[in-house]
C-alpha cells in the first residue's frame, strides 16, 4: 500500500498548472485534496508519472452568488461547504451545506474538494449526484482557454467524464436557485458510499408543485436523472397529504425506470427497493424544507447579488 | 424514549472485595497508568522504533488461491537498485511451524505451515500455495516504498487448480484437495458425549426445536496491524525480535525451531500494542521470515503489514455453520441437545491452537448456561482456500451462544412461553455444577443477571416503547442473551484438548530493589488492557505498597522464565495469581529478614506503610516501628554479612500458578433493543444493557472498557463484518471500504452493570473479564432483530443480519399484513 514512484510539482497558479499538465504529458495527474487519488495510489491502480499540486491555488477555493447562480471555486472543500454561512448560498441553495455531512468523515472532508470529486467521477459521490441533479455547470479551463461543459454532457459513465487530461476543472456553478431540495441515501455505516442515494428538488409556486427533479446514485455508472418520475411531480397544494401520495407514485415510477446490477452491496431488486424509499423520503425533506422557507420568504433569490470578495 | 440511567454509573455497586486480598488498590479505579504516555503519543508502538541502517521488509505473496506453484523467480527484484536481498523458501530453508493435538488421525490431520511457501519437495516440485496472500518470498530493500516497486518485478507461475470456497465446496464428492492428506478436506473430526438414550428423549419430547446458523468470516481487526523488526545483536550472539504478539515465549520457541537455533539465541521483546484479539496470539510466518532475513543478513530488519495484508493475508476466524436441535418439555425445560458444527478454518492449522480450536471450544461447551441432561455434538474443521484462522475473542462462544439463545427463543415461540421466563427454567442456579459436557461450573450469577437485565429494561420502558411502536406498524424489538464463559485454563483445561503444546501456568518473579519499591515480572502480555496497572494494584495491596512503587514488566523473553502471554481471559486469573503467590513469597522472606534482625519470630510481623513492623498487642517488645523496606535491603543488599547464615543476598522469589480445574466462569446477560427501518432493512441498536459478573472487578473501569470494546466488536459481527471471497478465492476485502468495522457512529453507549460472584482460588477473587461482551452481543442482536421481526412470523438465524435480507423479510409481511388486513 505504497504508492509507485512519481515526481511531485506544485502549481504556482492556474496557468501555471496547465503549462505543467502540458509539458509532463498525459501520465501526469493533478492533485487536490488527495482524499480518492491517495487511496487508488496506494493500492497503484493509479500510477501517475507526475502529481501536478493545485492545493495552493486559492484563486480556486470559494463561493459565491451572482446573477449567473452559485459559484464553487474547484478547491473548495466539503466541509467549506458545509461550514458556509453566506445567507445568499443558504437561500438559494441550502440543499448543498446540508448535503455535505454524507461525504465520509469530517477529516475527509476538510481536505476533499468538491472540483476533485467531480473530476473523478464517482456515480456515488454526492457532489456527481447534486450537480446532475441541479443541471449545474462545470467549468474546465484547458490551454485554449475556458470552456462550460453543462452536466447532461459531464459523466460519461464508470469513473469517466468529458475532461480532457490537459484541462483543470477550475469552477462548478449552479445557474438556477433550488431552495427546496434534499438529498437522502442509505449506507450500512455512516460516512460510507451510498448503496443508493436520491435528490430531489422541487419548483413550487404559489403553493402548488409544478415540477420537479430526481436525481439517483448507485443505480448505473453515473448519476441518472428519472424524466418518468419527474414528470409526476405535479400537485395542485403543498398539503403534506396530497404531496406524500404524489412522492410515492414518483418513487414507484423511479423504482421501474432503473435497471441497476448486482453487487456484493446490494442486488438489483434491492437497489429498486432503495430508490423508491428514498425517492420518497427525499420528496418529503425537500417539500419539508419548502414549507420552513416559504413561511419566511417569498423570493428565494436575494435580489443585488453579492459578487466575489 | 426512555433514558436508560448514567451509564457510567456502576449502580449494583461493587463490594468490598469479598475474597483474597483485603488492601486498597484491588477494586478501586486505579488510573491506568499506561495512559497518559499513550493518549500524549509517547507510547511506543512496534512501528516507533527506528534503529539505525535498518531495511524494509514486504513479501511477494500468492496471487492465486489454489495452484501448483511452479515458478518463483526473484531475478529482476534482486536486479532493482536499493533491494538488499529477496529469499524465496529455496533460499531460506527453514523449518515448518507445526501445530499438533495428540489425536488420531480420524480426528485431527496435521497440516505443517512452511514459513515461506515455495519450498523444494521430495518429488522435486514446489508444492502449493493454498490462499491469496500466502506468503513466497521476503524481499528486504532500503526504503519502504521501494520494496514494494520491487515486489511488482517478481515472477511468479503457477498451475491453478479449483479453489475451495465453502464448507459444502470442501465436502462435496470429489472436491479438490487443499491437503493431500487431509481426505474430504476435513482436518478435525470429533463426536462427543453422546448421552445414551438421547434418541428417545428426542423422539419423546413434547418439542423438539431446530436451528440452522451461519456467521460470517471476520478479522479480528486490532488497530495496530502485525509487525516485526529483527536484529542479530553480535555481543549477545542473538537474535532480538521486536514484535506485537500476545505470545512472546511461543514466537521465541517457535523462531527458534524455525531457524535451528538454541532458545538462549532469540530474546523476543514486546513494545506497546494496539490490540490483538487473538489475531496475535498464533505465532505468524512472517515475523519468522524477518528474522531469518535478519540474521542472514546480519542488518536489522523491519515488517510493518499494511491494511489490506491485514484485511487478506492475515489470521482470520468465526466462520461457522450449526445444525443444532433441542428438546423440550411442555413447560419449556430442555432436555437434550445435538448439535453438529462446522467450522472452515483456512488453510492450515495455527500455532498452538491447531484448526481444532473452535470446533473443540464449540462442542464441549456448547450446553452453555443451562441444564442440559442429554448432548450430543460432533464439531468438524474444513480447510478451504481462504486465510488461515487464529482464536479471535471469544472463540466460537459468540456463535454456540447465539445458537443456543436461538433455540432458547425458538423453543419459547412455539411453546408460547414467555423467552426469558423459559431461560429462567433452565439456567444453572446451584454450584459448582458438573454439565452432561463434564465441565464442573463454578458459582455464578446465571439467574441474577438474567433478572437484573430483564428488570433495568422493564424499568426504563422499553416494553411500552415496543407495545407503542407495534400498534403504530414499527418494527422494534428486545433481546437477551445469557451466557458463562470459563476464563482463565489451565494446564488441565488445555490438555483435555490434548494439545502437544499444553498452555496453562504462569510464572512471577518479584524484585525489590534498594528503594524499597518492587519489580514484578509477568508471562501475560498486555496488548492495551492495562496490565502494567492492574498487575501493579495487587502486588501494591499483597506488600502494602504505594502501588506507584510497584513496576511490573513483561514481554522479555529474557526476563520471563517462560510465559503463556494473553489470550482466553486468562491474564488476571493466571498472572494475577502468579504475582500476587511472588509478592506473597516476598512478604515472608521480608518478615523473616526483619524478624531476624529484630531478634523475633515472624508470626509476630507484618507488612504496613512500607515496612515490617509487629503485629499490635503481639509484636512481644518489638521496636513499634519495625524496620522500614529501605532498611532490610539495605541489609539484603549492602549488609549481607549481618545476614543469618542460610538466607541468600539480595530480596527476590519466584513463584507460579496453574488452574487446576475446570477454571472459572464468568457470566453476564445482555439485552439489545432494536428498531428496523423498513424502507432500508437497516437496524438501529436503540438501548444496549450488559449485566456482568466477573467476580471481583480488579480496576472497574478496565473491566467496564472490555465490555464495551467487546460489545462493539459483537456488534460487529451481528451486523456489519464479514469477510468474503469469490469464487475463485479472491478476497473481496481489502480495504475498508468493503469489510465493514462499524465506527463509533454505529456503536451504541452501553449501560453496564456489576455482580459480582467472587472467583475461590485465584488471588483476587476475579475471573477473566476479556471477551464476554463479544460473546454475548450477536445472540443479544439477533433475537432482538427477531423480536421486532415477529409481527411478519420471519426469523433470521444467520449473522451478519444482512440489511437487504431484513428489507426483504419486512416486504413479505407488508404484504401478507395487507392481505390480511384487507
Ligand atoms: C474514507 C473515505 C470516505 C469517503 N467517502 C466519500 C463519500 O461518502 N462521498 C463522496 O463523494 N466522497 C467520499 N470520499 C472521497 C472524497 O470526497 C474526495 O475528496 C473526493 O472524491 C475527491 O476530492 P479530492 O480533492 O480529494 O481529489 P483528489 O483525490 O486529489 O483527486 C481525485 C481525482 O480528480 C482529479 N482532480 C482533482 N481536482 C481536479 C481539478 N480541479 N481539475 C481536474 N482534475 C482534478 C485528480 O487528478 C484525480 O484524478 C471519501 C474518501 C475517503 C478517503
Amino acid at each position: 500500500m505504497k504508492p509507485a514512484p512519481f515526481d511531485y510539482r506544485r502549481a504556482r497558479s492556474v496557468a501555471d498548472a496547465l503549462g505543467l499538465l502540458a509539458e509532463l504529458g498525459g501520465e501526469a495527474k493533478v492533485i487536490a485534496g488527495g482524499q480518492s487519488l491517495m487511496p487508488m495510489m496506494a493500492f497503484r491502480l493509479a500510477r501517475p508519472s507526475h502529481l501536478v499540486d493545485i492545493g495552493g491555488l486559492g484563486e480556486l477555493r470559494g463561493l459565491w452568488v451572482d446573477d449567473d447562480g452559485l459559484h464553487i471555486g474547484a478547491l473548495t472543500t466539503h466541509h467549506q461547504v458545509e461550514t458556509c454561512t453566506d445567507p445568499a448560498v443558504l437561500a438559494g441553495w441550502p440543499v448543498l451545506p446540508a448535503s455535505m455531512s454524507w461525504i465520509g468523515h469530517l477529516p475527509i472532508r476538510t481536505l476533499g474538494t468538491v472540483g476533485g470529486s467531480v473530476a473523478h467521477g464517482d456515480a456515488l459521490a454526492e457532489w456527481c449526484l447534486l450537480t446532475t441533479l441541479l443541471d449545474a455547470v462545470l467549468v474546465a479551463e484547458g490551454a485554449d482557454g475556458r470552456r462550460e461543459i453543462p452536466v447532461a454532457d459531464f459523466f460519461l459513465g464508470f469513473f469517466t467524464t468529458a475532461l480532457l487530461p490537459d484541462e483543470l476543472l477550475v469552477e462548478v456553478r449552479f445557474p438556477a436557485p433550488a431552495p427546496h431540495a434534499a438529498l437522502t441515501e442509505y449506507a450500512e455505516r455512516h460516512g460510507d458510499y451510498a448503496i443508493v442515494s436520491a435528490a430531489v428538488s422541487l419548483d413550487l409556486v404559489d403553493g402548488s408543485l409544478r415540477g420537479g427533479r430526481i436525481a439517483l446514485g448507485g443505480v448505473a455508472d453515473a448519476p441518472v436523472r428519472v424524466p418518468e418520475a419527474e414528470a409526476l411531480l405535479t400537485a395542485g397544494t403543498t398539503h403534506p397529504d396530497e404531496l406524500g401520495g404524489v412522492f410515492a407514485a414518483a418513487a414507484d415510477a423511479a423504482a421501474a425506470a432503473v435497471d441497476p446490477g448486482d453487487d456484493q452491496h446490494g442486488s438489483a431488486d434491492y437497489r429498486r427497493s432503495l430508490v423508491r424509499t428514498l425517492v420518497q423520503r427525499a420528496g418529503v425533506q425537500a417539500s419539508v424544507a419548502a414549507r420552513a422557507v416559504d413561511d419566511d420568504r417569498p423570493a428565494a433569490v436575494p435580489a443585488g447579488a453579492r459578487r466575489r470578495p | 424514549m426512555p433514558q436508560g440511567a448514567d451509564t457510567d454509573q456502576p449502580d449494583a455497586g461493587h463490594r468490598a472485595p469479598s475474597f483474597g486480598s483485603t488492601g486498597r488498590y484491588v477494586g478501586a479505579a486505579v488510573p491506568r497508568r499506561e495512559d497518559p504516555r499513550l493518549v500524549t503519543g509517547r507510547g511506543r508502538f512496534l512501528d516507533d522504533i527506528a534503529v539505525p541502517g535498518m531495511l524494509h521488509a514486504q513479501f511477494v505473496r500468492s496471487t492465486i488461491a489454489h495452484a501448483r506453484l511452479l515458478e518463483v523467480d526473484l531475478t529482476a527484484v534482486r536486479a532493482l537498485p536499493g533491494v538488499v536481498a529477496a529469499y524465496s523458501a529455496a533460499d531460506l530453508a527453514l523449518g515448518d511451524i507445526t501445530a499438533l493435538l495428540d489425536r488420531p488421525l480420524e480426528e485431527f490431520v496435521p497440516t505443517p505451515m512452511p514459513v515461506l511457501s515455495g519450498a523444494p519437495q521430495a518429488d522435486g516440485s514446489l508444492g502449493k500455495v493454498r490462499f491469496v496472500g500466502e506468503p513466497l518470498a521476503i524481499v528486504v530493500a532500503a526504503d519502504p516504498y521501494l520494496v514494494e516497486d520491487a515486489l511488482e518485478l517478481a515472477r511468479v507461475r503457477y498451475e491453478a487448480l479449483p479453489a475451495i470456497t465453502s464448507a459444502e465446496g470442501a465436502m462435496a464428492q470429489g472436491a479438490a484437495l487443499v491437503h493431500d492428506e487431509a481426505p474430504g478436506n476435513v482436518l478435525v473430526d470429533v463426536s462427543m458425549f453422546a448421552t445414551e438414550g438421547i434418541d428417545e428423549v428426542f423422539s419423546d419430547a413434547h418439542t423438539v426445536v431446530e436451528v440452522r446458523s451461519s456467521t460470517g468470516r471476520q478479522n479480528a481487526l486490532p488497530l495496530e496491524t502485525r509487525g516485526a523488526l529483527a536484529e542479530w545483536d553480535e555481543r549477545a550472539g542473538q537474535l532480538v525480535l521486536d514484535t506485537c504478539t500476545q505470545v512472546p515465549h511461543q514466537v521465541r520457541t517457535v523462531t527458534a525451531g524455525c531457524l535451528g537455533l538454541a532458545e538462549r539465541q532469540v530474546r523476543v521483546r514486546v513494545p506497546d500494542m494496539g490490540g490483538g484479539f487473538g489475531i496475535k496470539c498464533v505465532v505468524g510466518r512472517e515475523e519468522i521470515a524477518v528474522a531469518a532475513a535478519a540474521q542472514r543478513l546480519r542488518r536489522p530488519v523491519k515488517w510493518i503489514e499494511d491494511r489490506k495484508d491485514a484485511l487478506t493475508a492475515s489470521f482470520l476466524a468465526r466462520e461457522q455453520q450449526y445444525v443444532a436441535r433441542a428438546a423440550f418439555d411442555r413447560e419449556g425445560h430442555v432436555l437434550a441437545l445435538d448439535a453438529d458444527v462446522v467450522c472452515d478454518m483456512g488453510a492450515y492449522s495455527c500455532y498452538p491452537f491447531t484448526a481444532a480450536i473452535e470446533p473443540l471450544m464449540a462442542s464441549g461447551e456448547m450446553p452453555s448456561v443451562y441444564r442440559v441432561p442429554a448432548y450430543r455434538v460432533r464439531g468438524r474443521s474444513i480447510t478451504s482456500n481462504k486465510a488461515p484462522t487464529a482464536p479471535y475473542r471469544g472463540v466460537s462462544r459468540p456463535q454456540y451462544v447465539m445458537v443456543m439463545e436461538r433455540l432458547m427463543e425458538r423453543a419459547a415461540r412455539v411453546l408460547d412461553l414467555d423467552p426469558v421466563e423459559v431461560r429462567r427454567r433452565n439456567v444453572i442456579t446451584t454450584f459448582p455444577y458438573t454439565g452432561v459436557n463434564h465441565i464442573t461450573y463454578d458459582p455464578g450469577s446465571y439467574l441474577e443477571s438474567l433478572d437484573l437485565a430483564e428488570q433495568t429494561v422493564r424499568d426504563e420502558g422499553w416494553y411500552d416503547v415496543q407495545a407503542a411502536a407495534r400498534a403504530e406498524g414499527r418494527f422494534v424489538g428486545i433481546g437477551y442473551s445469557c451466557f458463562s464463559e470459563r476464563t482463565g485454563y489451565g494446564s488441565g483445561a488445555f490438555a483435555k484438548r490434548r494439545m502437544k503444546v499444553v498452555p496453562g501456568f504462569d510464572i512471577s518473579e518479584i524484585r525489590m530493589d534498594l528503594s524499597g519499591t518492587v519489580t514484578v515480572t509477568t508471562g501475560t502480555q498486555s496488548h492495551g488492557q492495562g496490565h502494567e496497572t492492574t498487575m501493579a494494584q495487587i502486588v501494591a495491596d499483597k506488600l502494602k505498597l504505594d502501588v506507584a512503587d510497584v513496576r511490573v514488566e513483561q514481554g522479555d523473553t529474557d526476563r520471563v522464565l517462560y510465559g503463556w502471554g494473553s489470550f482466553a481471559s486468562r491474564s488476571a486469573v493466571i498472572g494475577g495469581s502468579a504475582v500476587g503467590a511472588a509478592a506473597g513469597k516476598l512478604e515472608v522472606k521480608l518478615r523473616e529478614l526483619a524478624a531476624h534482625l529484630l531478634g523475633t519470630r515472624p508470626e509476630v510481623l507484618e507488612l504496613r506503610d512500607g515496612g515490617v513492623r509487629p503485629i499490635p498487642h503481639a509484636g512481644d517488645g518489638v521496636p513499634p516501628e519495625g524496620l522500614s523496606f529501605t532498611q532490610l535491603a539495605d541489609v539484603a543488599y549492602l549488609k549481607s554479612h549481618l545476614l543469618a547464615k542460610e538466607t541468600d543476598p539480595g530480596l527476590s522469589a519466584v513463584a507460579s500458578f496453574d488452574v487446576a480445574g475446570d477454571g472459572t466462569f464468568s457470566n453476564a446477560t445482555h439485552a439489545c433493543v432494536v428498531e428496523l427501518d423498513p424502507g432500508t432493512g437497516g437496524t438501529r441498536i436503540l438501548r444496549y444493557v450488559c449485566v456482568e459478573d466477573c467476580g471481583v472487578a480488579i480496576n472497574p473501569p478496565i473491566v467496564e472498557g472490555q465490555a464495551r470494546g467487546g460489545i462493539a466488536q459483537g456488534i460487529a459481527g451481528a451486523l456489519f463484518e464479514q469477510v468474503s471471497y469469490d469464487a475463485n478465492g479472491e478476497p473481496s476485502c481489502a480495504s475498508f471500504l468493503d469489510y465493514k468495522v462499524p465506527t463509533a457512529w454505529e456503536t451504541p453507549d452501553v449501560l453496564i452493570k456489576h455482580l459480582e460472584t467472587p472467583c475461590l482460588f485465584t488471588e483476587t477473587g476475579a475471573k477473566g473479564a476479556g471477551e464476554g461482551g463479544t460473546i454475548g452481543a450477536p445472540a443479544a442482536v439477533l433475537n432482538a432483530v427477531n423480536d421486532a421481526l415477529r409481527p411478519t412470523g420471519v426469523e433470521l438465524d444467520d449473522t451478519p443480519i444482512r440489511p437487504e435480507v431484513v428489507h426483504r423479510s419486512l416486504q413479505v409481511t407488508r404484504s401478507a399484513a395487507h392481505g390480511s388486513a384487507a
